[in-house]
Parts: structure tokens; C-alpha cells; sequence
């Protein structure tokens, strides 16, 4: 689906959008007075205002041609940008440029009207994203047909089904024929057939050439279809430029939210063993909380003994949160010949080092201690060492993906 | 495959007002919007036209029956049959335009909030549709006024000038309640109120003349006073005093004159001090 390599612009093509420097915040009164009674009854009532800063100084520029992806989580500012950009808000201070007619799509369908048909929506809806009444009317069929609703074009909108409506909508988004389109996540909506459809109409528009800003926080489209990215946190721009890595630090952003979460112990376990420390380490030795697909495993952890534990053996199982067990492993903590008993207070480590095969996912290192007994394990404690969470943007399934490769083809 | 010439300058965006957008695209949303409502309303529905011609007529035959039977007022007064359809449907266009006004921005909400759109277009939609119904609703009358006896006047080419004074006024109010409706939610139920009593205050049952001299200033100050009493003048009585002459000379007609200049200039101060806004607001 994802077949079209991305199309470099050229870095001398002409802007198409310029973002300079564009702040807002908004006021958000304690006490909203809605009516004009609580205004007369209370005239002099001082009503408290929390400024909440929603842009703090963005600033980008986009080429012509180029497909440009904005990402953020929600509440990073992405909406209030693109409503900006969209002159549905005004800013505080800042410009926006645009170059030539520019379209912007939050919902699909906004203004159709249930009590015309299609045909005058479709008029009508040409009109608001600035065409004159008459190429909107030349382009009805068009809309129609693409839309392939010819057999209904003279149906009331309140008697379409709901993918009937999708489909108008989107027909009718395409015909805008803007210079700049400013799309906003509408591939959420609609079935997978629809979601192909508007994968492939944005394919086209991006071969005529077409300047798109697209705003989403699914990073599958942006680096399906983006040449470039920017991604916004707390209303600032954090990074700009090739949308994978855009895709990585958002990912990465995203589960560093995860920081701070403690690692829930069950204490009834500390009777034999109590777990001092345990973490995930990187290569350089930094204690991290998240991997990427493909980043080595290294889980360090330190245990201490409460009882006499005779011929320890210590085990490392690595599960996914359905609790599905992925892999783990058990080594004895004394080597054949040294002393066979661990006494409380003594403290023992263990490093582990895998390599990474997991798919992306939430997993836990759950750590065992047992003793051998008539050479049977016998669990006496279970903890779990440390959580962590495994990113990335393949979406392979299961819970491992080995090296290998699947090849088909034709009988001969 | 980008860059094939240079293409549109760049030009700088403005953000939200009440008319940006560019004049050409205002005025083409501004008719396709009201031609639709209007078309909706007479083409959509099984009596069509009928039903804004039957309301105005229904009350106009309650209030003649009662105002030439119960009261007899009307006994008194030249044409007052002609008079009285006359201001009901001129006050109408007024007061349903006014009322339709006010939640029209919220009801909007989608396309202020989703789309980029000149927020002045909603109200002076409104108004604009409410305006293609007075001047069918104005046909009816003017045959209503030939069956009645009414020869036609040279002043009937003044019409015009009546309902641009009309017209004004009610766009005014129309973008301050449009606006502020957007803030103040009870101001739907203050207008309702609100054209009853105009509806009273004006001359639009009874001549001015009716009216003890006593409270002529205070009727004066009623913006619409004057225009009503200039439009008797000009359609259907020319023996009737006249604006000027019923407010006792040019210095009685200041207050009116006054407010009725106020709300144009605090219209659009109010209107385009929200506009910008009004997609955060709602």
C-alpha cells in the first residue's frame, strides 16, 4: 500500500506555506458568565483568568509540492496551529503566508445542509472553500461521479446512509481544488475500503504536485505519505525533518510519559527475597524505560536474601501485558563447587543481556529465585524486576520476530 | 515534479473576522446562502409561499376585527385596513429577521468552528432571506392596496428608500444579538420580550396620532417610529403627518436618530470585536 517513494522537493521550490513565529494562548475564566442576568446580578464581579499557552513560538515553512506532516499528541497544540493556519483562530502574534487558495478539511461534510441534495451541497460547500458559484456548479457532476452517487444526486442529505455521506464529503473535499490542502486526520473515518480510497486520492494529489498539510497522530500516514514532518510538544516545535525519525521521537515521547511509573511489586514475595533495584539499562549503561525494535535487552537487578536459601537458582521470564510468556532463562548463582547457601542480608545482582527479537508491545522481566531440591527447581520467591515497552513502527505479529524471510511465488 | 513556475505569491493570512476572505467570496456565500434558505423555505414545503404570506394575513385579520370592532381605533383613521397589513408586514420583516438572527452564529457552530468563514456572512444571510421575503410579501400587499382603493403614488417609488432605512437597522441589531448570543445565552428569551414590546411601541396598530402628545418624545425615541411614519406618508396616506411633523420638528427626531446611529457604530464594533473569537468561544 505504502509503494510510492517519497518525493524529494527540491529545496528551491517555492514556499507554499511560511509559519513564523506564532504564539496563542487562551484565557480560560474560572467562572464562565453566560448570561446577561449573572452579568446584571454580579456587574462587578472580578472573574480570575488561567492563561493556558497553546503555541509558544512555532515556526516552519512548507514547499510547494511538499506533503508535510504535523504530529503531536493530543493537546501538543496540533489543533490550534492548524486553526490557525486555517484562519478559524486568530493568533496572539506570529505570521502565517500562504501562497495561492488554501482548503482546509477538519471534518469532513461541514455545512452540508440534510435538507438539500446533493447537488446544491455540493454547490454550496465549493462556495465556502472559495470557489465562484459557477466552477462549483461545473464541477457537481464531477463530485457526483467520483462520489458515485449519481443514481441519489437529487436526494435530500438527510435520507443518505452515513458512508453515502463519507463518500460525498470526500468527493467534495477533492474537487476544492486548492493550492494548499490542510487535512486533519479525516483518514480516521470510514471503513478500510474508504481509508484506501483516500490513500489513494491523496497518492494522486501528491503526483499533481499539490501542497498538503497533513495533521494526525498516526504516524503510519505521515510516513507513508509525508516527505516531511514536524513534530510539536506543548507548543513548540521538537523536531523537523525526515518523517521516520519524526515518527521515532514521537513514539520515544510517548513512552517516556511512562517515566515515573513506579514498578508495582507484589510485597508478599519479600519473605525470601527482596528486590533492591532492578532496571533496563542501554548499551552506554544509562538506566532507560523503553527499548526500541531491535535495541538490546540489558536488565540489571539487585536481590538481596531474607532467609537461608540453600543452591539457589535465579530465573529471568520476559511476558507481554496479555501475559503471554515471550522467552526467559534460569542460571544457578553458585558454580558447582562454592558454597551452596545463601544467608539473609547477602545480596546478590544479576545482568542480563538478550537480544532484542520482540515486537512492539508492553513487557514485564519477571525474576524468580528458587532452590534446587533433588535436582527439581522450587520456586521461593517471584518479582517483578522491571516494566518496559517496546516501540517502534513495524507491525509484525505475535510477540517475537526471528530473522527470516517469507518468499512466494508461482507454481511453474 | 514539484515545481513547475512559481505559482501564487505568498500572501499573508489575517486570521478570522467578520469578512475575511476576500469581498468576492463574502458576497457569493452572503446570496447562495440566503437563495438557499429562501428556496428551502417556499420550495421545500407542501404550502410553500402560502405559509409566509398566511402569517402576516392571520394576524392581520385578528388585529383588524379587534381594532375596528372591540376598540374601534381604526374606525377613526384613513385606510387604516391597508395601514395596518402594511406595518405588519413591515414590522415583521424587522422583528422575524431580528429573532432568526440571534442564535444564528451558534447554530452555525460546525462551520465557524471547522471551516474558514466569514462569520458577518451568517447574520446578513438571515437578513438578506428575511429581505426576499418582505418584497414578496410586499406584493401582496401592494394588490391588497389597489383592490382596497389606494391609487398609486409618485412617493411609492420612495419604497425603496423605507426599506434601506429597515434594512440597516436591522442588520445592525442582527450582528449585535448574533454576536452576543454567542456569550449570552439568555439574550434569546430578553429578545423575544423584547419585540413584543416593540411591536407595541411602534406605530404599528394605532397611528401616531392616536397616541396622547405626551408620550410622542418618549415614542420617538423608538428608532422605528419615524420610518413607520414616514412609510404611512409616502405608501398610503399623504395627508398623514410625516416623521417630522408627528415628532413636533426636526429637534424631537435627534434620540432616534441617535440610537438608531449608536447601534449601527456599535455593531460593527461589537461584531467585529467577537468575530476573531468566535470559533474559541462557542
Amino acid at each position: 500500500m505504502s509503494g510510492l517513494p517519497p518525493s524529494r522537493i527540491s529545496s528551491d521550490a517555492p514556499v507554499a506555506v511560511s509559519v513564523r513565529d506564532l504564539r496563542k494562548s487562551f484565557s480560560i475564566p474560572d467562572q464562565k458568565v453566560s448570561s446577561l442576568k449573572e452579568l446584571a446580578l454580579h456587574p462587578f464581579r472580578r472573574i480570575e483568568f488561567r492563561t493556558l499557552e497553546a503555541l509558544g513560538g512555532v515556526s516552519f515553512e512548507v514547499r510547494k509540492g511538499e506533503f508535510f506532516g504535523i504530529v503531536g499528541r493530543n493537546g501538543s497544540g496540533k489543533s490550534t496551529l492548524l486553526k490557525i493556519i486555517s484562519s478559524i483562530y486568530r493568533s496572539d502574534s506570529g505570521d502565517v503566508h500562504l501562497a495561492g487558495r488554501m482548503a482546509p478539511f477538519i471534518e469532513l461534510g461541514v455545512g452540508f445542509d440534510p435538507e438539500l441534495n446533493a447537488r446544491e451541497n455540493i454547490v454550496l460547500n465549493g462556495v465556502m472553500m472559495g470557489l465562484t458559484p459557477r466552477d462549483a456548479r461545473s464541477r457537481v457532476d464531477a463530485v457526483i461521479g467520483f462520489a458515485e452517487l449519481e443514481p441519489f444526486a437529487e436526494l435530500k442529505l438527510k435520507n443518505y446512509s452515513s458512508g453515502m455521506l463519507v463518500r460525498l464529503a470526500f468527493a467534495a473535499m477533492i474537487q476544492a481544488d486548492a493550492d494548499v490542502l490542510l487535512i486533519d486526520e479525516v483518514l480516521a473515518v470510514g471503513d478500510a475500503s474508504f481509508q484506501q480510497k483516500c490513500s489513494d486520492v491523496f497518492h494522486n494529489l501528491k503526483d499533481q504536485g499539490k501542497t498538503i498539510i497533513l495533521v494526525t497522530h498516526d504516524m503510519a500516514s505521515v510516513e507513508t505519505f509525508c516527505d516531511r514532518a514536524l513534530l510539536i510538544e506543548e507548543g513548540t516545535v521538537r523536531h523537523i525533518g525526515d518523517p521516520e525519525e519524526v515518527g521515532r521521537r514521537y513514539l520515544r515521547m510517548n513512552f517516556d510519559e511512562e517515566r515515573g511509573r513506579p514498578v508495582t511489586r507484589d510485597p508478599g514475595e519479600e519473605t525470601y527475597v527482596h528486590l533492591v533495584e532492578g532496571s533496563l539499562k542501554s548499551d552506554a549503561g544509562d538506566t532507560i524505560q523503553n527499548l526500541e525494535v531491535g535495541q538490546p535487552i540489558n536488565v540489571e537487578a539487585v536481590l538481596e536474601a531474607r532467609q537461608t536459601i540453600p543452591r539457589p537458582i535465579v530465573g529471568l521470564l520476559f511476558t507481554n501485558e496479555d501475559g503471554v510468556r515471550a522467552f526467559g532463562g534460569t542460571e544457578p548463582l553458585f558454580g558447582p563447587d562454592e558454597d551452596l547457601t545463601l544467608e539473609p542480608g547477602t545480596r546478590f545482582t544479576v545482568n542480563a543481556t538478550f537480544e532484542n527479537k520482540l515486537t512492539k508491545g508492553r513487557y514485564t522481566v519477571g525474576c524468580f529465585v528458587a532452590r534446587e531440591v533433588n535436582h527439581f527447581d522450587f520456586p521461593m520467591a517471584a518479582m517483578r524486576l522491571v516494566d518496559f515497552v517496546v516501540y517502534g513502527v513495524d507491525d509484525a505479529a505475535g510477540v517475537f520476530t526471528p530473522d527470516g524471510e517469507i518468499e512466494v511465488g508461482l507454481v511453474d | 515534479m514539484a515545481a513547475d513556475g512559481d505559482g501564487p505569491e505568498l500572501r499573508r493570512v489575517t486570521g478570522p473576522s467578520a469578512t475575511a476572505g476576500g469581498v468576492r467570496r463574502f458576497f457569493d456565500l452572503l446570496f447562495l446562502i440566503a437563495v438557499t434558505d429562501f428556496r428551502k423555505v417556499y420550495f421545500n414545503t407542501a404550502l410553500g409561499y402560502l405559509w409566509s404570506l398566511l402569517r402576516p394575513f392571520l394576524l392581520f385579520a385578528v388585529l383588524l376585527f379587534v381594532f375596528t370592532q372591540v376598540f374601534r381605533i381604526g374606525s377613526q383613521v384613513n385606510d387604516y385596513p391597508v395601514l395596518l397589513l402594511f406595518n405588519i408586514v413591515l414590522f415583521g420583516f424587522f422583528s422575524e429577521s431580528t429573532l432568526a438572527s440571534v442564535t444564528s452564529v451558534v447554530s452555525q457552530e460546525a462551520v465557524v468552528r471547522k471551516t474558514q468563514f466569514p462569520r458577518l456572512v451568517i447574520p446578513l444571510a438571515v437578513v438578506l432571506t428575511g429581505t426576499f421575503n418582505l418584497g414578496l410579501n410586499m406584493i401582496a400587499v401592494s394588490i391588497f392596496m389597489i383592490a382596497f382603493g389606494i391609487s398609486p403614488m409618485w412617493t411609492w417609488l420612495l419604497f425603496p428608500v423605507v426599506v434601506a432605512a429597515m434594512l440597516i437597522l436591522t442588520i445592525a441589531v442582527a450582528m449585535l444579538l448574533s454576536s452576543l448570543y454567542v456569550r449570552y445565552r439568555d439574550l434569546l428569551i430578553i429578545w423575544t420580550v423584547a419585540t413584543t414590546m416593540l411591536f407595541y411601541a411602534t406605530p404599528v396598530l394605532y397611528p401616531i396620532e392616536s397616541l396622547p402628545s405626551k408620550y410622542h418624545d418618549l415614542a420617538f425615541i423608538n428608532p422605528l417610529t419615524p420610518i413607520f411614519e414616514q412609510a404611512r406618508v409616502w405608501i398610503i396616506d399623504p395627508e398623514a403627518p410625516g416623521a417630522v411633523a408627528a415628532a413636533g420638528g426636526w429637534v424631537h427626531l435627534i434620540p432616534a436618530v441617535v440610537i438608531y446611529l449608536g447601534a449601527c457604530v456599535m455593531a460593527i464594533r461589537v461584531f467585529g470585536r467577537e468575530a476573531p473569537r468566535i470559533a474559541e468561544e462557542l
